[in-house]
């Protein structure tokens, strides 16, 4: 009978992990990797020096152009061209690009979608919020383009095994409180760097009642707080969000850790009653209750998107404050489904309609401003809120530029009010 | 087999010094490294941009590369010639590419805290020392797979060299 084990260590060890101390070094199995047009421009030639002409295997490599897409310019149009032409060279199916394949969008929600992530999964992607991919209890590993081009020609990763820590919730949050706000709340706690190397597995009622929306706005942040990782266990709820999505879903199970189970750290966050949160620049983890911020923010731009909280339910919590309303004047509200899926889905609900009779832009989905690529960069002087992750100096555009970091409750609210305010004092 | 010690001036930045400071996302449709290597700091400030020089040793505080897993960043910061990062920390990720990328990283708290801008710093890898105008550290002993990774010369070629080892078997 071997001892109790956390997630993290079930998952290390099926993909041929045999010292699980924390500290040592080793070499992983990966099931899938994930390549975008940013990445995979460097990991492309990077394969090339490593002298691979084939990827590892095919079947297990996912393409998705989302960063500069719809292409930017010319030199963004050549990178996305570069994978398009190297997944058809390398017979990978799995290449999404929106406008040429049925679905497509920003990488870790279309994967999702796609049903390419399964509880106990080990997943690398050239992409820093591949650990959103938590969410469905897959450990999901953010690495850079040299590992990512490592990975495609070896099927493995190097390494070290990280200290787990225990996340738990306690409590029933408030009105307007998402799962954004528990990961906020966890980011104010510990701050940017209290995570560092190490693997977060989240739990609590409060994680238990999120649909899987809201938990990959959770560990979409884990690499916040500088983890390697953040898990939530998969459930029932997750299964029923899967097994439409999969062909075969019998070999679908839950994902928990053992009772018992040794963790390294553990940190425990009173949510109880907790209402709406904002991470003020440029620091995500400089958190304040959005009716506590001690000044009056007034913004130019609201943008609600990104991997995690461009989703369907973030759409509609939007519509629930912006529904029926005006824009105020000044402000533009720039709204990014994540996939075209979210997009299909929210034109059949009457939520793009609402948003246009609101006064907000519609976008195809797109990494774009969240990283300050283009499709709403912000100009000096100008100040954001937006449900994305990063509020670094200049992450959205000029460096004298500043992003407000809140849920898409608050995001309509300042839309409306044209300042951040809690959503309670435009609904009324 | 040991790399030659590393000697250069001392460039200082602070804490929490993010990629997008780094390497501004505008630019992450570069893949050329002489061109991201001319937007070096472009988001952190300027006038530490304009005075980073070939030879140069950067110095931060904790949590130095957090954020987005660019490359981009540590491409940057070699084709602009900076022979070795020190920090009191490293968010993972930057990490990683620095050691894949053979760009030496070191993690040393009290190196990093007294280093100041300007001064000469030598770091001897094989020696496992940092020594400033006031001071000298011990490093810890490295992990025997980073010391493999660095003898190679990073992941490119370590992966090369496992590619040749599976064709040999075949």
């Amino acid at each position: 009978m071997s001892a109790p084990r956390t997630m993290t260590a079930k998952i290390l060890a099926a993909h041929g992990l045999e010292e699980l101390t924390p500290g040592a070094f080793g070499l992983a199995r990966v099931d899938r990797v994930l390549v975008n047009d940013v990445s995979g421009a460097v990991a492309i030639r990077e394969l090339a020096r490593m002298g691979a002409e084939r990827v590892f295997d095919p079947g297990r490599v996912a393409c998705v152009a989302d960063h500069f897409w719809p292409a930017k310019d010319a030199r963004s149009a050549e990178h996305v061209a570069r994978l398009r032409a190297f997944a058809e060279a390398q017979g990978i199916e799995a290449y999404f690009e929106a406008g040429a394949t049925p679905t497509a969008g920003i990488e870790h929600a279309v994967i999702a979608e796609a049903g390419l992530v399964r509880p106990g999964d080990l997943l690398v992607g050239g992409d820093s919020h591949t650990c959103t991919a938590g969410a469905l209890g897959a450990l999901g590993i953010g690495v850079g383009s040299t590992d990512l081009a490592a990975a495609m020609a070896l099927g493995e990763l190097w390494l070290r095994v990280p200290e787990t820590t225990a996340v738990r919730f306690r409590g029933t949050p408030g009105p307007y409180a998402t799962g954004k706000d528990l990961i906020l709340a966890l980011l104010g706690r510990i701050g940017v760097d209290g995570a560092t190397y190490q693997a977060l597995e989240l739990s609590g009622p409060a994680i238990d009642a999120l649909d899987v929306d809201g938990r990959l706005a959770v560990c979409n942040m884990a690499v916040e707080a500088g983890a390697k990782s953040g898990l939530v266990a998969a459930d029932a709820a997750t299964i029923a969000w899967l097994a439409p999505r999969l062909e075969d879903p019998s070999s679908l199970a839950p994902l928990a850790p053992d009772d018992g189970a040794a963790y390294e750290h553990e940190v425990e966050v009173d949510v109880d009653g907790m209402g709406p949160l904002v991470a003020r620049p440029p620091s995500p983890g400089d958190v304040r209750p959005v009716d506590e911020l001690g000044e009056a923010v007034r913004v130019d731009q609201v943008y609600v998107g990104n991997c995690a909280n461009g989703m369907i339910s973030d759409l509609r919590q939007l519509v629930d404050v912006v529904g029926g309303r005006r824009v105020a004047p000044g402000v533009r509200l720039i709204v990014v489904p994540a996939t075209q899926e979210v997009h299909r889905q929210a034109v059949a609900e009457g939520l793009v309609e609402a948003l246009l009779d609101a006064g907000a832009m519609v976008s195809p989905p797109t990494c774009g401003a969240c990283f300050g690529g283009h499709m709403g960069v912000l100009a000096a002087g100008e100040t954001a809120v937006a449900t994305t992750n990063r509020n670094f100096r200049g992450r959205m555009g000029h460096r004298d530029s500043r992003v407000f970091l809140a849920n898409a409750y608050v995001a309509g609210a300042a839309a409306v009010a044209g300042e951040l305010v809690h959503p309670s004092e435009v609904v009324g | 087999m040991s790399a030659a010690p590393i000697e250069g001036r001392v460039v200082r930045l602070g804490d929490d010094v993010d990629t997008d400071v780094l390497l501004p996302g505008a630019y992450l449709n570069v893949t050329d490294p002489a061109e991201l290597g001319r937007h070096l700091l472009e988001g952190y400030d300027p006038e530490v941009a304009a005075r980073v020089q070939a030879g140069d040793v950067v110095v931060a505080g904790r949590n130095m590369g957090c954020g987005s897993s660019r490359e981009h960043a540590v491409l940057a910061l070699r084709a602009r010639g900076v022979q070795a990062v020190v920090a009191e920390s490293f968010a993972r990720i930057f990490l990683r590419n620095c050691l894949n990328l053979g760009l030496p990283a070191v993690e040393h708290p009290a190196a990093a805290r007294a280093l100041a801008d300007g001064e000469r710093v030598r770091i001897d890898l094989g020696a496992g020392t940092v020594e400033g105008e006031r001071g000298r550290w011990e490093l810890p002993p490295q992990p025997p797979f980073l010391t493999e990774l660095l003898r190679d010369g990073g992941l490119v070629p370590w992966v090369r060299r496992r590619l040749h080892a599976h064709d040999r078997e075949r």
